[in-house]
């Protein structure tokens, strides 16, 4: 398998805080790569240094390498948009702007110079059958983003994040604010999503890790403490902690 | 003895203070009530039957013992205009520097902090300022630009706070959103942030227009108290002119026995027709500027 991204010696300092130690991971092409644990472990800090969002908090210092195509995303000549440009992000909140379901998709398309309308009508069309909204909004692509219901508006931020065919997608708790049918529907839209794009997702949902992760990956207090088949880490963990988690004993 | 008694006395107080606190507050409101509208219907009924046409339509002069007030009504409305060309730019400017780009710390709230004195200082301190700044070093004479550039000073701290907290309450996740897919600050604030803000923007510019127009003692300082019609709307900045509020004064103060007994009501309630004007054409720019 091709890892599509890799950390190696990652650690990450808030202030005082050592908030990743030593990480290293690789995360392989078309896969879903789950990242579980309790509060405060650090997977939502690691899920963020893969596309620098780290950068825009203060008193952050990143040491080690991310590698991604072959380069540390981390170099000093490295714009950090351009790689969140091929890495996108949802976050647990639906969030989509204040603005039609239209110009929510074409949002990122139109800043990296798509102007010919034929050309966005077509990414627009793309991005939402590819997160399986289209049929939903295909006729109320001109009302506010905001008027959808909070499932089809956490798609709409799917298909946003997908409008620039990111390689990578990484989903912050993306479901923890949806009600069960639509965590449902993103979950079915996501084993759809990992044919086209790779997916790095952190949850609090253990029984989502081991229905629709192919790798998971087990954070304690800034430590990747297991990573491995998902199959692997529920059924029979290396770690004791591993398996104090996944069944229930604290977290 | 009944267990519940005790609860039901307290209850039956706590009704009571209800109601007294409740009628203390209608009254409250109702003498709030009653003293903006008696100032209203005071002005308007001793303003409007002074209101003619002549009186709206032409010049004030000593040759023809006329009283009009055309040109303070121009000028009101042009150093209005010209005063939030000067101060949303620099305004806004500053904002979006204050909320998106400034590293928060120190400086900032030093600067924050000088805001909110410059907001509390007395006009006419700022007049003499401007006469001093505008008029005197800067050449600008008695004029309208002086008179703008004033006002835009005295506005500044309005329009830097409201500009700024409407910033900040855009929804954070909206940046986060954004910056998540690789476009810069500039697209944000472009497309995000200042639709998002511009309500209360233009809350601060309404505010900033009533300031304005209200203004008199800065601009008797630098603008001036000249009453002769403006030959040239373009060309008029560099020539001295008397807003509403400063010729109300002047017509209070030195009232030559052919100014009509009610003149300065007569102004007062122009002025407030011309707010209120002033508002709602804000408030249509505004929507437009939303809306694209």
């Amino acid at each position: 398998m091709m890892a599509i991204i890799q950390t190696k010696k990652l650690n990450l300092h808030y202030g005082d805080n050592h908030a990743l130690i030593d990480i290293d991971m690789r995360i392989n092409k078309h896969e879903i790569t789950a990242l579980i644990g309790p509060s405060g472990c650090g997977k939502s800090t690691f899920l963020r240094t893969l596309n620098r969002m780290n950068d825009i908090i203060r008193d952050v210092k990143i040491g080690g390498e991310v590698v991604f195509d072959g380069v540390n995303i981390y170099d000093t000549d490295i714009d950090p948009m351009s790689i969140r440009k091929k890495i996108g992000m949802v976050f647990q909140k639906p969030n989509p702007f204040p603005m039609s379901v239209y110009d929510n998709v074409a949002y990122a398309p139109r800043y990296h110079k798509v102007k010919r309308r034929i050309l966005l009508d077509e990414i627009v069309e793309r991005s939402l059958r590819q997160a399986a909204l289209w049929d939903e909004v295909k006729d109320r692509l001109k009302k506010s983003a905001l008027s959808l219901s909070g499932g089809q508006q956490q798609r709409l931020c799917i298909a946003r994040a997908i409008a620039l065919e990111p390689e990578i997608l990484l989903m912050d708790e993306a479901t923890s604010a949806l009600d069960p049918i639509s965590t449902f529907k993103i979950e079915d839209l996501m084993r759809e999503l990992k044919k086209t794009y790779t997916v790095v997702m952190v949850t609090h949902n253990m029984q989502q890790a081991a229905r629709i992760s192919d790798k998971t990956a087990f954070f304690l207090l800034g430590d990747l403490v297991e990573f491995n088949d998902t199959e692997q880490i529920f059924r029979s963990p290396a770690h004791k902690k591993t398996l104090e988690y996944v069944s229930g004993h604290f977290g | 003895m009944n267990p519940y008694k005790a609860y039901n006395l307290y209850k039956k107080r706590a009704h009571k203070d209800t109601i007294i606190i409740r009628t203390l507050c209608f009254f409250a409101t109702g003498v709030a009530l009653a003293i903006l509208f008696g100032i209203i219907a005071f002005i308007f009924a001793k303003g409007i039957p002074a209101i003619n046409w002549k009186f709206l339509s032409t010049a004030t002069s000593y040759e023809e013992q006329n009283f009009g007030i055309l040109p303070n009504i121009l000028n009101t409305v042009y150093i209005t205009v010209l005063s939030l060309l000067i101060v949303l730019p620099i305004g806004i400017g500053s904002a979006i520097y204050l909320s998106e780009y400034g590293k928060q710390g120190r400086l900032l709230s030093v600067i924050r902090y000088t805001i909110e004195i410059l907001s509390g200082i007395p006009s006419i301190v700022y007049g003499l300022f401007g006469a001093l700044c505008f008029v005197t070093y800067l050449r600008m004479d008695y004029s309208l630009l002086a008179g703008a550039c004033t006002l835009a000073v005295i506005t500044l701290p309005i329009i830097i706070r409201t500009t700024e907290e409407s910033l900040k309450a855009v929804d954070v996740t909206y940046r986060e959103a954004a910056l998540s897919m690789g476009v810069n600050r500039l697209y944000i604030i472009r497309t995000i942030l200042l639709p998002c803000a511009m309500p209360g923007i233009i809350a601060a510019v309404i505010l900033s227009v009533g300031r304005m127009v209200g203004e008199s003692a800065a601009l008797l300082f630098t603008s001036g108290t000249a009453y002769e019609m403006p030959k040239n709307l373009l060309t008029m900045y560099d020539k001295s002119g008397a807003t509403l509020t400063v010729q109300l004064y002047q017509s209070f103060t030195e009232k030559p026995h052919w100014v009509p007994e009610d003149a300065p009501f007569a102004i007062a309630a122009v002025l407030m027709i011309v707010v209120l004007f002033l508002n709602i054409s804000t408030y249509f720019v505004g929507k437009k500027l939303k809306r694209k």
